[in-house]
Parts: C-alpha cells; structure tokens; sequence
C-alpha cells in the first residue's frame, strides 16, 4: 500500500482514498495459512501431551523397547527429510520458473513421502501383528495415534502435491499457483518438524524408558 | 447368508424404526409442530418463488454482511429451541416434589439438560456472537470484506450443518445423556453404547471446522485489510475484541477437535484414552476440554465487551475512557483465560499447591474485568447519557455482571468450591456471567446495529417490553439457585426428596416464564419494527449519532461497503470526520473488485453433514461414499480460478447517488 497520508495538513484534512490500488489477490493466504498451520500445531501438541501423560501406561503390554526398530525409523526419518529438501529445491526452480525443474522435483518430493508413509504403514503391520495394536494399551492407543495423525497429514500433502501438480501441468508457474505451492511447502516444512519431535520425544527417548 | 436383516444393516447401521422416538408424546407433539412448521415456510418460499433468490442473494453469498445475517437468524431460532429446552428444565423441577417424578421421564431429561448446554454455547451464542463480527467488524476497519470471502461462506454453513445434527437428533435418535462437556467414561461406549454421544461428537465436529476457518478468517481481516491510518491502537475497541477473541478461537477450538477425536477413537476403535482400564486416563479428558473449555468462555464474553465500549461512549456522547487500558485489559485477559482452566474441577484432587495456583490465577482475572467496568463507568461520568434500549441493556449488564463476577472469585477460593462444585451456585453462577453478559451484550448489540443492517430501528416499546421482562425474569430465575446451591443441591438433578426447597424452584420457573415472555416480546419487536419500517427509517446511515466507521456508509451499506476507502486519523474515525468537516465524495467513483458467490460452501457443508449421519448411525457406505465426494469437490473448487469480479464505476455511480438522494430527503 503506497499511500501518502500527510498527518502535517492540519486543514484539509484527507477523509478517503481517491486514487486506490487494487489489492493483489491472496494478499492474506500466506498470514491466513501460516496460522491455520499453528492451529494445527496445537492439534499436535495435544496429541504429544497425552502421549506425555500415557505413553507409560503399557498396561502389562509390550513397551517401545520390545517393539520399536530403530534403524528402520531413522531410514523413513531420512525419506521424509530428504523429502523436504527436494521441496525445497521444486521452489528454487519454481522462482526461476523453469516448469519442467519444477514438476519434477515435486514427483521426487511425491516419491519420498510415498516411501515415508509405505515404511510407516508397514512398521504398523508388524507391530499390529505382533499383538501391539492400539487397543492393548494407552501408550499403544497414544503411539499409534500421535505417529497415525502425522501419517495422515502426509498422505494428505500427497494428495494436494498431486492436486497441484495438475495445476501447475495446465496453468503453468501463474502467480496463483506459486502461491499454492508456497502454501504446500510451509505444509510440508511443518510436517517435518513435528516428525522431528516425533522421533525425539517417541522413538527415541522411548527407548530410553 | 446374506438375509434382508443383514442388508438392512449394511444400508442402514444402526437406524431402524425402533430409533424414531415414537413412545416419547412430548418429542412426536414438538416434531408435529416443527414439521408443520418447515413444510409451511418450503410452501411458502415455494409458492412465492423464492427459492432461486434465497440461492443466488444468500445461501450462495460471500458478501460478509448477508453472512452475518444468517449467522443472527441461526443464532435466534436455536435460542428458541435451547429455551423450550430450559423451560422443560424448570418445569420438570418446580414438579418433581413429594413423591411426583415431574413429566420427564429420566432417559428424555438428561438429554434435555445435555442439548439445553450445547446448543447454548455452541448454536446459539457462537453464531450470534460470531455475526455480530462478521457484520460489524469489516465496516469498522473500512474493508470491502472479509480477507477470504468463500471460507467465510463455507464457515457458516459448517457451522449450521452441526445445528442441523443436534436437531436432527431430537427425532432421530437421541442426543447425549452426559451433560454438555461429555466426560468419560460416562461418555465412552461402555456407558453410553447409543448414538447420543456420536451426535454430539459429529455435531461439534462439524461446527468445529467453521468456527476455526472464521477465527483465521476474521484475524487475517483485522491483520491485513484495515484502513489506510488505522493503526492497531486506532481499531475501534469492538475490533479490538474481535481480534482477541478470534485469536482465542484459533488457539483453542484445535484442543476440542483434538479431545474429541480421541473420544471418537475410544468409542470407535476402542482405544483406551479416556477408559478406567488399559492405562487410560478419564481425568486427562476433563483437563483438556477444559483447556478448551474456559478460553471459549472469554471467546463468547470479549466481543460483547466491545459491544458495551461501543454503545457506552456513543450514547454518553464521550469518547471511550480509558481506550488504552481498554485494549490491553482485553490482551491481558485473552493470555490468562489459558492459565485458569484447571478451576473448574479442584475436587479432582491435583494438590494444594496447584489449585492455589489455579485459584490465584482466576481471581487475577477479575482486576482486568474490573478495570474495564471502571472504564465503562468513568465513560458515563459526566456524559450526556441517552438512555435507549442498546444502554439500557449495558447499564443492566453492568449491574448484573459485577453480582456474576463476585459470585465466580468466591468459587475460585478452592476450598469453597470443594463445597461448591457442580452445586446450583456453579449453574447460578455461569448463568449469571453467560446472561447478564454475553446475552445482554448481544441484544445491545442487536438493538444497537439493527438501523445499520436494515435502515430502520427497532421498535422501542416492545424492546423495552423484552429488556424489563429478560432483566427481571433473569434475577427470579437465578437467584433461587444461588440459595439452593449454598443449600447444597447439586445440578442436573430430575427429582428432590427434601419439600422445603420446592418454592425456590417454583419461584425460579416463575423466572423462566418471565424471560420466555421477553424472548417473544423480542420476536414482536422484530414483527413490529418490519410493519413500522417506515416511521422507523433513518435516512442517514448514522441515527445514533455514533463515533466508529460503519456509521460513515449508508444503511444498509452497499455491497462495496465504502465508494472509497476511508482514511483514518484518530480512534473514533467517523466522529473525526463529522468534527472536522467531511464532504463525502460525489464524483470519480471507480469500478470496485468484489468476490463472486459461489455454492461450493452449502455443497460442502451438506456432504460433511452426511458423512457425519453415516458415522453416527455406523452406515459406513454413506460415510465413504460422502467423504470421496467432499474431496472430489473440494479438489474440484481448487481448479476454479476465476472467483471475483468488478462492480462497474457506472453502478457505485447509481447506488451513490441513490444515497445522496436519499440523505437530502432525509436532511429536509
């Protein structure tokens, strides 16, 4: 907003704007967005909270010790962060608007979180297969929540990565696509970082219990 | 074997005949009238063929004022349905002494006590509270409309799809029988295996959703789109407390959602969050919806104290005392109402040191609560009060308020809530704040803002009619219940043993009828104003002669809202202008870019009301089924980019110079 508003000219006071610029459209997304995320980060930090508060209840059940494969986390660990750096590089090539750079660095984003989510289901299937389903225990109940709600989320950026991925395939790097994946990245930045306290505060200081 | 029995319930879940409450005569009589009621308003829209225009002007609108609009009428006919649910309340309890068992039986009352709390607090203040908002706050800050106009579309009708389930649930089905915060393990499915606790869970669910996207939507508004000038301590104190109280919604509402998906897994999945086995933890329930719980409380009592720093300075003639202490009372109660959550259950047993804690916090609330009463009153000192209806509602509020204050810091020493708790003095008490507050803000708000939304006041008579018998039906109401609490009865309770407390009931039913006699005198005074509307129209835009900008634009105001952009110099913008000689510009109107309608936010809200019927009634299909469309079409709205438009200059020309017109016939 570029508008000369002179607090000096005490007689004719100026009451409106005569010569009004249009506000560029989705001028609030990012804000509006940025604090639909932090309201989702309390949906997190809710669900770490009980985890605080269940996570070691095992109600005669099997702990993290007996259940958790630690190198197996830190490889889907490495799939979802390297997920995010090839994010990272779709908005570089984003900003040079090179299309082409763009699709594809967001297909490889598409395949990390595609391995991330395939690990991640398939440690449910075991640990589930092994009697530790979300229904023995509370700190079962909590775990599988906690991990599930962030899973969730990812397959949800997936959809959206494809959605987009669409858009951007029939309109092109237009302005309210750029905006769309800058919405998408923070998504997905943010999703790391909860998996970040995921691994720290659940995986491996469960293991330390 | 796949018989007709099994189909039948792969169709229909859990819904069979025996779920349509069919034995209750109280509940089929309401669904007779309600019925008759619904057919005669579709025949009515139908034969004057209103439909297409309620489609295209409203249901489909963007424009914020029309949303809040509906918001009010949301608001204003679940009030009636939580008030036939009070006066049930009153009348089972004023009845059921001396061996009677009233003309409840108990499996109807504990619902009828559940849905009176819900709808209440979550359809009837919400939405009034959150049009009042909508309405009012983009015309303060001068904007053409909310940051996201389809959001604010799409968040109303969220918000209605969850009144339709608890309605819904009056007929089919039942709804809770645990009280309106569901607490475990009475909630879990062990204890209530029954849909009562699913439509609770989906209904506020579902209403969840627009509550939160309104709070991002409107905070993003007051962030982003005010007027060029109206720098944060300049927003008028209404926008003040919209602000906080949207910030509240968004740092809150997610802890609902949260608490109650857990519930949803424990009754759905049996996990054991809230379960007294498996490690589960009830009491960790009772902490986080309350985590939730009391932030809603400022969410629903913040905007009417703006409503009051509005009304109060505009008809004392005086500017706001106080406006910076103002704001940062509301800031400073907006960061505490997170630090006292844990009041509401001291008997759980957490310890001296912790409910010390939690007592002290409350009671530090009550000294910024206490610096904006002062303010209100310093702003009458040596006013030139008018004593219409919308400051006849703030000197009530006042009044009644302070007795509801006093009576909360008395419950926040722990040692007499232990006495205390969920006595007749805790539901005189919340009563007490929640009507002489936030209903009484709302109908100083409504009175106040009326000529705006519609360009003509409401009838007075009749509004003074409504305050006295609401005023004086509150205090016969609730006072009892103080006494009965001191005497140790506790809530929710269908019988009573003891005859000596039976005249107090009686006398607080008497109060029920009272305030039920000014609800209807409302609805008159609405009638009335409509028929009267031209003896009560004001020509220009500003009858009250007010202080803050939504009175610089015509009422009702365009959908553009302002021709130009205001440009904004101190706090009461408008007064500033009128003071210093303001000419409203004539000439060089420009097109104005405005958001088109679109009925991606009905469609949406009616799929997620059917995913949440297939959920509660276990009909998985439709569940499935609903939420593949809710995707489909919520993808699909994404691949829409064309979503705005401009009004042409020669258009703001013609509706100008309408209102030219009109304020000259008004002037002579």
């Amino acid at each position: 907003m570029s508008i000369n508003v002179n607090p000096a000219q005490a007689y004719e006071p100026i009451f409106y704007v005569v010569d009004e610029h249009e506000h560029p459209e989705g001028a609030s997304t990012m804000l509006g967005f940025w604090i639909y995320l932090m309201s989702d980060c309390l949906i997190f930090a809710i669900l770490f909270a009980s985890f605080g508060v269940l996570g070691g209840n095992y109600a005669a059940g099997p702990a993290p010790k007996d259940l958790f494969d630690l190198p197996l986390v830190a490889i889907n660990t490495s799939m979802l962060l390297l997920s995010s750096i090839t994010y990272g590089f779709a908005m570089l090539s984003m900003q040079k608007s090179r299309v082409g750079a763009t699709q594809a660095w967001l297909a490889i984003t598409g395949l990390f979180g595609l391995a991330f989510i395939g690990i991640e289901l398939s440690e449910f299937a075991h640990m589930i297969h092994e009697g530790a389903t979300p229904q023995r225990s509370a700190f079962l109940s909590s775990f599988f929540t906690l991990v599930g709600t962030h899973g969730l989320h990812v397959t949800f950026g997936l959809v959206w990565l494809v959605t987009l991925m669409a858009q951007v395939w029939r309109h092109g790097l237009i302005e309210a696509n750029q905006r769309r994946l800058m919405c998408l990245s923070m998504f997905w930045h943010f999703l790391d970082v909860v998996w970040i306290g995921v691994f720290t505060f659940v995986y491996l200081m469960g293991m330390l219990r | 074997m796949f018989d007709s029995s099994t189909l039948a319930k792969v169709v229909f879940g859990r819904l069979t005949l025996e779920s349509l409450p069919l034995h209750e005569p109280i509940i089929v009589g309401t669904f007779a009238v309600v019925a008759a009621g619904g057919l005669a308003l579709f025949a009515a829209v139908t034969y004057f063929r209103l439909w297409g225009y309620l489609w295209r002007e409203w249901f489909t609108t963007v424009d914020h004022k029309r949303i809040g609009i509906m918001y009010m009428i949301l608001g204003i006919v679940m009030l009636l349905r939580g008030f036939a649910d009070a006066l049930m309340m009153r009348a089972q309890q004023a009845m059921a002494f001396n061996g009677s068992d009233g003309f409840l039986p108990a499996h109807h009352y504990d619902q009828v006590f559940t849905a009176h709390g819900v709808i209440m607090i979550f359809f009837v203040a919400m939405p009034l509270v959150t049009g009042l908002m909508n309405y009012i706050m983009p015309l303060q800050i001068g904007a053409r409309d909310v940051s996201f106009p389809f959001l604010n579309n799409f968040s109303f009708w969220m918000t209605t799809a969850g009144a339709v389930l608890v309605m819904m649930s009056l007929f089919v089905g039942e709804f809770a029988r645990t009280g309106w915060l569901a607490y475990p393990p009475l909630s879990n499915i062990g204890y209530s295996p029954d849909v009562g606790v699913d439509y609770y869970i989906w209904a506020l669910q579902v209403a969840g959703v627009g509550t939160l996207l309104s709070g991002v939507n409107l905070i993003c508004t007051i962030v982003k789109l005010r007027a060029p000038g109206m720098t944060l301590m300049k927003m008028p104190v209404f926008t003040w407390t919209t602000l906080c109280t949207n910030i509240l919604i968004v740092a809150s509402f997610p802890v609902l959602t949260a608490v109650l998906a857990l519930l949803t897994l424990d009754r759905y999945v049996g996990t054991n969050f809230f379960t007294n086995d498996f490690g589960g933890n009830p009491m960790m329930y009772v902490n986080i919806i309350w985590i939730w719980g009391h932030p809603e409380v400022y969410i629903l009592v913040l905007p009417v104290f703006g409503i009051f720093s509005e009304v109060t300075a505009t008809f004392s003639g005086k500017r706001l005392f106080g406006y910076t202490s103002m704001v940062y009372a509301t800031v400073v109660i907006t960061v505490l109402s997170y630090l006292v959550w844990l009041h509401h259950f001291f008997t759980m047993g957490s310890g001296a040191s912790v409910n010390s804690f939690f007592g002290i916090t409350t009671m530090i609330i009550s000294i910024p609560t206490g610096a904006k009463m002062f303010n209100w009153l310093f702003t009458m000192y040596r006013g030139r009060i008018r004593f219409e209806l919308p400051m006849m509602w703030t000197v009530a509020f006042m009044l009644t308020f302070v007795i509801g204050g006093m009576t909360g810091v008395l419950l926040a020493v722990p040692p007499a809530d232990f006495v205390l708790h969920n006595s007749l003095f805790l539901v005189a008490h919340f009563h007490n704040v929640i009507i002489g507050g936030v209903v009484f803000g709302i109908f100083a708000g409504i009175a106040y803002w009326f000529p705006k939304a519609f360009g003509f006041r409401l009838d007075p008579f009749w509004g003074k009619m409504s305050f006295w018998f609401w005023v004086v039906g509150f205090y016969f109401a609730f006072m009892p219940l103080y006494v009965l609490g001191l005497m140790g009865v506790t809530r929710r309770l269908r019988v009573f043993d003891d005859p000596s407390l039976q005249i107090w009931f009686i006398i607080a039913a008497f109060g029920a009828l009272l305030i039920f006699c000014g609800i209807m005198c409302f609805l008159v005074q609405i009638a009335v104003s409509v028929l009267k509307r031209e003896q009560l129209r004001d020509a220009t835009g500003d009858p009250w002669n007010a202080r803050t900008l939504e009175w610089a634009t015509s009422s009702p105001p365009p959908a553009f809202n302002f021709a130009f952009t205001p440009v904004v110099h101190t706090t009461d913008a408008w007064w500033d202008m009128k003071s210093r000689g303001y000419k409203r510009p004539l000439t060089g109107f420009k097109p104005i870019h405005m958001p088109s309608n679109t009925g991606t936010g009905i469609i949406l809200a009616g799929l997620s009301t059917a995913m949440a019927v297939g959920l509660i009634w276990y009909m998985w299909w439709l569940a499935a089924a609903s939420f593949i469309a809710l995707l489909a079409v919520a993808i699909g709205h994404t691949f829409n980019y064309h979503r705005d438009y401009h009004i042409p200059a020669d258009e703001v020309t013609r509706v100008e110079n309408a209102r030219t017109k009109l304020l000259a016939s008004g002037a002579k």
